[in-house]
């Protein structure tokens, strides 16, 4: 456990990691459940928000329901010392969702930078990763891996 | 799964504005539903409804297990295709599975199962990892992010 966090924090974690109370006053619905005063919730979830325990509130949306039926991982093998500046340079591509330097695990695996990439259909998601191949340089091994079934989605679920 | 014509213009806003920025305070929710302009019983009722649809996925916090001390692992297995359904439900009946998705190549990548673990300290990622192998008999391969590249972290509704 983290210093920024204490005991009441990780209740709220564990009161709204399913989300957050579907009623006119949801943060008081969460003070009554935590015995807390509802300003203290509030206070609480601002601080978690300004130190980025919480990255942000609101819908999390089904991507497919949403119009993307296609999404690409894209992975490259660029060169380690340019990963800072190539990963920075792709990430600001505003149809890049998700933008991580990970290790390779040679031989099964090759690539160290994952962008992810969402788009109505397959072709578009294609001419998307040709624009970050440009960025790159054609030269970097890379692959494509599309989504074709999400299998569970819950998101995180702590204290079971 | 639900296409986007099955969401009307309403919800379609509603999905575009509220991806983060969900006000703190009393009626938070008659407060968006102002910014949407409709009012506040009826964005509760579209947002339960967008949930029992499965539009969304979730609303609330989104948290970063990082920043409390725990940790995300992206990992893969490569599953062969006869034993596919006995290993979706091992491994996701693990609680520390967070998402799971599955993913064909371009090319000729042999990872075809793709996964998240969250777990509320670091040293469960090895734990999780070691009871997985064990109950699925499939190595799992883990990708660890070592940087994280700032993305814009919302998406349009589209079709």
């Amino acid at each position: 456990m983290n210093a920024d966090i204490d005991g009441t924090d990780r209740r709220l974690v564990l009161a709204t990691q399913g989300g957050l109370p579907l009623v006119a006053r949801p943060y008081h619905q969460l003070a009554d459940r935590l015995d807390i005063p509802a300003e203290e919730v509030m206070a609480r979830l601002s601080r978690l928000l300004a130190n980025g325990v919480i990255r942000r509130i609101g819908a999390v949306p089904n991507h497919y329901a949403i119009g993307y039926t296609a999404n690409g991982m894209s992975v490259w093998d660029v060169p380690d010392e340019r990963i800072d500046e190539l990963g920075a340079t792709v990430g600001r591509l505003d149809f890049v969702t998700h933008c991580y330097y990970r290790p390779r695990r040679l031989p099964h695996w090759p690539y160290n930078l994952f962008a992810m990439v969402h788009g109505v259909s397959r072709a578009e998601v294609r001419a998307k990763v040709a624009v970050i191949a440009e960025l790159v340089g054609s030269a970097s091994p890379h692959d494509v891996l599309f989504s074709t079934g999400i299998l569970k989605k819950t998101g995180l679920r702590i204290g079971r | 799964m639900r296409e986007a014509d099955e969401i009307d213009d309403t919800d379609r806003a509603i999905i575009d504005h509220l991806q983060g920025g969900f006000p703190i305070c009393e009626r938070p929710y008659a407060q968006a539903a102002s910014e949407l302009g409709i009012g506040e019983e009826e964005l509760l009722r579209r947002l339960q409804g967008m949930l029992d649809r499965r539009v969304l996925t979730r609303f609330g916090p989104l948290f970063q297990v990082e920043r409390m001390g725990g940790a995300f692992v992206l990992a893969a297995m490569s599953v062969p295709a006869a034993d596919w359904q006995r290993v979706v439900e091992v491994v996701n009946a693990f609680p520390e599975v967070a998402h799971n998705y599955r993913r064909e190549s371009e090319r000729d990548c042999r990872f075809n199962m793709w996964f998240v673990l969250a777990t509320e300290t670091a040293d469960g990622i090895g734990r999780a990892v070691q009871a997985i192998e064990e109950a699925s008999g499939l190595p799992v391969l883990t990708l660890p992010k070592l940087r994280e590249y700032f993305v814009e972290m919302k998406l349009a509704v589209r079709g």
